[in-house]
């Protein structure tokens, strides 16, 4: 038994998935959070059933990647629960009449209720539900209301017997429901809605841009520095280190076993930074440079998703981003991907055609650092001055817009035109908000500690057995000639294959110059994705697009570097 | 009869002509615009950008291009 979740983006599809099967899915305010389907069971007639968090659509005749996921998929329900906003419901109404075409027994969750409240939209439900001829129950996912008893119709849903409709007379019909269902009553605009029209005026939305832009800046860095000044220096340094120390007392300061665990010793003590250790540098890495900064930023990602703020940057912002052969709305795969470039790869899945997802993707591989990676490089290259922060960032944003404007050059086709709703303004909530932000933490913990602690305990292996030093000779002459880097270099260039965060800390014992640092950094951002993007990459582009993808990293990296190597 | 690049700032009117293939009709009913919705124009971003529409009570971004071919009946 498959129950389908349906309906237009952007109506709480995955709030209300959450709410009815314990499974958390992230869940933001602009259309295409879901791009694929996520699946949870519940019980259903007393049997185990299974639910189907669908990505939204407009209709069933798909126009891009996301789509066409749910169109697949409907052919495979055997239920299906629509939601439907119950604030924009003239519009809602016509992927509804499409799902009723279907003849599959169905049921409405008429979602956002509180909000067409407030908006003065009054809905007469039994009308509703007479006219449909399907159940329709009133919810509030965001805080539970309704989902109870839409959990307990779910049995009445049925198939409405009524005639197919033309797609003419659908929109008559919708029509003709709206009139007698649906009364608006008319009230002054709220703050709130003011502010939605003023967002998307030039002037005053270019103004709100760089507020939105150097206040997310600033909370993010006071947050993360704060969270590293305060809380996780001084746990390593202060509790934490000497009972390393006693350990390494235990463990006899050397040897493999020891060289494994906590390292080299720096000056006869313990340096988070250098050891490279998997109980020091292991540990150090992960917690102490990098989850305070990925805190920060989703924190006020959180934020600005829930606000409902990226999709009026992506209308700002479209006519900068037709110029690289993408429009507005490819600006959120790029955010995603400073977070992380796994979900960002994903997200290109809202673009249109294979074109825009192929220069998405690879612009926001090589020229968008992880927030795992730009901690280090915050706390690698920031160590000798901001103005090395510059450069690193700098360069990599050029590489990334300059990129963009070769792909759209050289790649045939044009790039379609944005066409996005844009939704309301909403208060986010708060332990929604929470909710989302632990998940996105656990999800790095879980996912990244490994990856590092592997990452950490290769290295020592490596050069134990003089791998890397062998690599180093064969690399030299990249290395040392073109990026002027020492030939040691050449080990975080490995790791970087695993994790990009430990490759930058692996220059930090090379005692580089500042100059190497920023080359070192800007390369290894670019040169090739960790292997985590590398898999989403090639399951969203292809072996033959991600493989053309690569080659253009490893050309851009050698470039850059070799640029940098001479200007600086 | 002007497109919705032509209309002004604030001004509202009733769609009457989408000046494009079934594809293009396709795509804009989707988000509701179609002969015979009330529009409102929101704003033009400079540069040739999106033109803000809002149609039902919603703001929807619609590309110049497309703009162009949307055709309104403005109200006097």
């Amino acid at each position: 038994m498959k129950i389908l979740l349906m309906g237009n983006p952007n109506v709480g599809k995955s709030v209300i998935f959450s709410r009815l099967t314990g499974v958390y899915v992230t869940a933001s305010n602009y259309p295409g959070t879901t791009v694929e389907f996520t699946k949870g069971t519940l019980k259903f007639k007393g049997e185990k059933a299974e639910l189907i968090d669908v990505p939204g659509t407009y209709t069933l005749e798909p126009t891009c990647e996301a789509e066409r996921v749910a169109t697949e998929m409907v052919k495979e329900g055997d239920l299906i629960v629509n939601v439907v906003d119950a604030t924009n419901l003239e519009r809602n109404l016509y992927l509804t009449f499409q799902i009723l075409a279907l003849k599959k027994p169905m049921i409405i969750a008429l979602n956002i209720w509180d909000d067409a409240k407030h908006r003065g939209i009054n809905i007469d439900l039994g009308k509703l539900e007479e006219l449909l001829g399907v159940p329709v129950v009133p919810t509030v996912a965001v805080s539970g209301e309704g989902i109870k008893e839409l959990f307990n119709r779910l049995e009445e849903a049925m198939v409405p017997s009524r005639p197919t409709y033309t797609k003419e007379e659908r929109w008559v019909q919708i029509g003709r429901i709206i009139d007698e269902v649906q009364c608006v009553t008319h009230r002054h605009h709220t703050l709130i809605e003011k502010l939605e029209d003023a967002s998307v005026q030039p002037l005053f939305g270019a103004f709100l841009f760089l507020a939105v832009l150097t206040a997310s800046f600033s909370i993010i860095r006071f947050i993360g520095e704060g969270l590293i000044g305060y809380v996780f220096d001084p746990f390593f340094e202060g509790i934490y280190a000497p009972l390393i120390m006693k350990l390494s007392s235990v463990l006899g300061s050397g040897g493999i076993f020891h060289d494994i665990l906590i390292g080299k010793l720096i000056n006869g003590s313990i340096d988070f930074g250098q050891s490279f250790g998997l109980l020091t540098t292991g540990l150090y890495v992960p917690f102490a440079m990098v989850l305070p900064y990925i805190f920060s930023f989703y924190l006020i990602l959180g934020v600005l998703e829930d606000v409902g703020y990226l999709p009026r940057l992506a209308v700002l912002i479209d006519n900068v981003m037709h110029k690289l052969g993408l429009h507005g709305a490819a600006i959120i795969p790029m955010i995603l991907g400073l977070g992380c470039n796994v979900p960002g790869a994903l997200s290109t899945r809202i673009l249109e055609s294979k074109r825009e997802k192929f220069i998405a993707a690879t612009i926001m591989a090589i020229g968008i650092p992880c927030m795992a990676q730009t901690a280090m490089i915050i706390g690698l290259v920031g160590s000798y001055g901001g103005r090395h922060l510059t450069i690193v960032f700098g360069t990599l944003f050029i590489v990334w817009f300059s990129l963009g404007l070769i792909l759209n050059k050289i790649i045939k086709g044009e790039s379609p035109e944005i066409f996005l709703e844009i939704p309301h303004y909403r208060i986010p909530n708060i332990s929604a908000l929470v909710k989302k932000l632990w998940m996105r933490l656990s999800g790095f913990l879980l996912e990244a500690i490994p990856l590092v602690l592997i990452g950490v305990l290769f290295v020592n292996i490596l050069y134990m057995v003089g791998f890397i030093k062998l690599i180093s000779n064969i690399a030299a002459p990249v290395v040392t000639y073109l990026w002027g880097l020492p030939e040691s270099a050449v080990s975080a260039l490995i790791v970087g294959f695993l994790r990009k965060d430990v490759a930058v800390g692996m220059l930090a014992p090379l005692g580089l110059t500042a100059k190497q640092a920023v080359i070192g950094s800007t390369v290894l951002a670019v040169y090739f994705p960790c292997i985590a993007t590398f898999v989403v990459l090639i399951k969203e582009l292809g072996i033959k697009d991600t493989f053309k993808s690569a080659v253009m990293m490893i050309t851009v990296a050698l470039l850059i570097g070799s640029i940098l190597n001479l200007i600086i | 009869m002007v497109s919705l690049v032509d209309m002004k700032i604030n001004q509202s009117g009733i769609v009457i002509k989408i000046n494009g293939g079934a594809e293009l009709v396709r795509r804009l009913e989707a988000l509701d615009v179609r002969v015979g919705k009330k529009i409102t124009k929101l704003s033009s971003m400079i540069m040739r950008g999106p033109i803000v529409v809002k149609v039902n009570g919603c703001q929807v971004a619609v590309g110049r291009g497309m703009a162009k071919k949307i055709m309104v009946e403005v109200n006097k």
